[in-house]
C-alpha cells in the first residue's frame, strides 16, 4: 500500500514516526503551514518557519525515504493579530518556490473580519501564482464556518477543482459535495473524523475527489491514520485500487495541478504500480 | 563537475534538457544577463525577472526523452549557477538569494560561488559557506566545501568543515582539495584522532574515510615547519 498524506505537520513530528510512516506505505506527504501552538509575535518567526517546510524539514523526510513538499499561507487564527499580517506581503516570493504546491492552510477560525481580508487576499494569490489552495473549515461552528468560506470561493475567482475543503465531517459533507471541491477528511483520534465513520462516508460518498489525511501535529494525533483507513477500507470491502486512489491518486491529482510535484517521489513498488493506472508518470502533475 | 569551466557546463546542461526547459534556459540567461548588477533604489518592485528563473528553475529543467538518466536536481543546479554567474550579482543580492532560498537554491548558490566574475566579496561569500557549514543538511554541507572553501576558508573552520563530514556522514571525497589541505596539518590530525578515540571509547566504528584523511595530513614529504 502506498500512501501520501496529504496534510500532515512533520516539523512536530519525530524520527520515530517518519520511520513508522515509512515502514506504514507513506512515501510522500504535504506539510501544510499552520500556527504552531505557541502564538508567533513577528513576521520574522514565520519566515523561519517558512524556510524550515523549504529546507530542512523535506531534508529529513528524504533520510527516511519520504517525499517532502509544502503549503505556505498566513493561518487563520494568527491572521487576525496585526503583528503578524505582514506576512501577507512577503508570501508572493515564498509562493514561487519548487516546493510549494498549494496555497495554505487559509480558511476560518473565530471568522472575523480580520479572517475575511486574509481568506480573500490569499485566495488570489493562489489565483496569481496558479495554485490550489488549502482551506481548513473551522473546528467551532463549522456548519455556518463552511456556508461562508464557500461564499467567498464563489467570489474569488478560483475554480472549485483547485480547493479541498479541509476536515470535514457527516454535517459539512453535503454542502462540500455539492460546492465542487475536493473534500479533505482528517482522522484524528478523539476529534474530527474517525477511521470507522470515514468508512461510512466513503461508502455512500464514494472515493472520488476525497483526500484522506492524518494532519498529525503537536496535539494529541496519530501519523498512521491513513494506513489505519487503507487497512479498513480493504477490511470494508473496497479494493486495493479504491485504497490507491483514496491515498494516492487523488492528492497526486490534486496537488499536481500546482505543476510542481516533483518526480523523484520515490518510485512505487511493484504491486503498487499493479493497482494504478498511469504508474509513477502521474507524479509529474501537470506536465 | 564544478571545475569545469562554465562553457562546458552549459554545454552539458543543454544536451541533457529537453526542447522546452533549453528554450527557457536560453531565455533565463538572456535576462540575467540584462540585469543590473546591483539594482538602484528605483528599481521596479517585485523580484527581478531572472531572480524568478532562479527559483523556479526545478520546475523548467526536465532532461530530454533519451538522454543518459539524469539527476534532476543535478541539471537545477547547474541551470541556478548558469543563472547567478550570467547576473553577476553583487555581495549584498548574493546574501538575500542565499538567506531567501530553499535548500536548493542555498546550495546553487555555494556551488556558484567559485564561477562568480567578478568574484563575490570574500567576507560576505564566506559568511555563507560558514551558515551552510552550521547546518545539518549534507547537501548543504558538501556545497560548501567546494573549491570555494579549500580556497579561502581558514584552517579552524575548514577542519571543522572535514570533522562535520565524518560527523555527518559526507564522503570527504566530496571535499575539494582534500589532499593539498590536509597534508602536513598537525592539528586537523590530533582532531582526527581525538574523534577516532571517541568513537572506539563508544564501542563504535571508526569511519573509513576518518583514516583516509588521517593518510593524508602525515604525509612527511611536505610536513609544515
Amino acid at each position: 500500500m502506498r500512501i501520501f498524506d496529504p496534510h500532515i505537520h512533520m516539523t512536530s513530528r519525530t524520527t520515530d514516526d517518519y520511520s513508522a510512516m515509512y515502514e506504514a506505505g507513506v512515501r510522500a506527504l504535504v506539510e501544510p503551514s499552520f500556527w504552531l501552538g505557541q502564538p508567533r509575535t513577528s513576521p520574522a518567526s514565520f519566515f523561519d518557519y517558512f524556510d524550515s517546510l523549504l529546507g530542512w524539514e523535506p531534508f529529513r523526510a528524504a533520510q527516511h525515504g519520504i517525499a517532502h513538499h509544502c503549503t505556505l499561507a498566513l493561518n487563520p487564527k494568527e491572521a487576525n493579530d496585526p503583528r503578524c499580517t505582514p506576512v501577507l506581503d512577503a508570501l508572493p516570493r515564498y509562493l514561487l518556490k519548487d516546493n510549494v504546491v498549494a496555497v495554505g492552510e487559509v480558511g476560518y477560525d473565530s471568522m472575523t473580519p480580520a479572517e475575511d481580508t486574509a481568506l480573500a487576499a490569499q485566495l488570489q494569490l493562489a489565483l496569481d501564482h496558479d495554485l490550489p489552495a488549502l482551506v481548513h473549515t473551522p473546528h467551532r461552528d463549522k456548519a455556518a464556518g463552511l456556508t461562508r468560506t464557500l461564499d467567498v470561493l464563489r467570489s474569488s475567482g478560483l475554480p472549485p477543482e483547485r480547493v479541498v475543503l479541509d476536515h470535514l465531517n457527516e454535517t459539512t459533507l453535503g454542502a462540500a459535495t455539492d460546492s465542487g471541491c475536493w473534500l479533505g477528511f482528517s482522522i484524528y483520534p478523539d476529534t474530527k473524523m474517525d477511521t470507522d465513520r470515514m468508512i461510512r462516508i466513503l461508502r455512500v460518498h464514494g472515493t472520488e475527489r476525497v483526500l484522506v489525511n492524518s494532519a498529525a501535529d503537536w496535539g494529541r494525533s496519530d501519523p498512521l491514520k491513513t494506513r489505519h483507513v487503507g487497512d479498513a477500507m480493504l477490511a470494508a470491502g473496497f479494493t486495493d485500487d479504491d485504497v490507491d486512489q483514496v491515498l494516492w491518486r487523488n492528492p497526486v491529482a490534486f496537488y499536481g495541478q500546482s505543476g510542481r510535484l516533483r518526480p523523484g517521489i520515490p518510485a512505487p513498488t511493484a504491486a503498487d504500480a499493479a493497482a494504478t493506472h498511469e504508474g509513477n508518470s502521474i507524479l509529474r502533475g501537470g506536465e | 563537475m564544478m571545475l569545469t569551466p562554465l562553457a562546458s557546463l552549459r554545454t552539458g546542461l543543454e544536451v541533457q534538457l529537453d526542447a522546452r526547459s533549453r528554450d527557457w534556459l536560453h531565455r533565463a540567461l538572456a535576462e540575467a544577463a540584462d540585469a543590473p548588477r546591483a539594482p538602484g533604489p528605483g528599481a521596479a518592485a517585485g523580484l527581478p525577472p531572472w531572480e524568478r528563473h532562479f527559483a523556479t528553475a526545478g520546475r523548467h529543467c526536465a532532461p530530454a526523452p533519451g538522454a543518459a538518466p539524469a539527476d534532476a536536481a543535478a541539471l537545477t543546479d547547474t541551470a541556478r549557477v548558469l543563472l547567478l554567474h550570467a547576473a553577476g550579482p553583487d555581495a549584498e543580492a548574493l546574501t538575500r538569494l542565499y538567506g531567501h532560498g530553499s535548500a536548493a537554491e542555498r546550495r546553487a548558490v555555494l556551488l556558484a560561488l567559485p564561477h562568480l566574475d567578478p568574484p563575490p566579496e570574500t567576507s560576505a561569500a564566506l559568511a555563507l559557506v560558514e551558515d551552510a557549514l552550521r547546518s545539518n543538511d549534507t547537501e548543504l554541507i558538501t556545497a560548501a566545501l567546494g573549491s570555494y572553501a579549500a580556497a579561502h576558508l581558514d584552517a579552524h573552520q575548514w577542519r571543522h568543515g572535514v570533522l562535520k563530514c565524518l560527523f555527518t556522514g559526507v564522503p570527504l571525497s566530496s571535499v575539494a582539495e582534500l589532499e593539498g589541505r590536509a597534508r602536513g596539518d598537525g592539528e586537523l590530525a590530533r582532531m582526527l584522532s581525538d574523534y577516532a578515540r571517541e568513537r572506539t571509547a563508544a564501542g563504535r566504528e571508526v569511519p573509513a574515510d576518518l583514516h583516509h584523511a588521517l593518510k593524508l595530513t602525515e604525509d612527511p614529504r611536505t610536513e609544515r615547519p
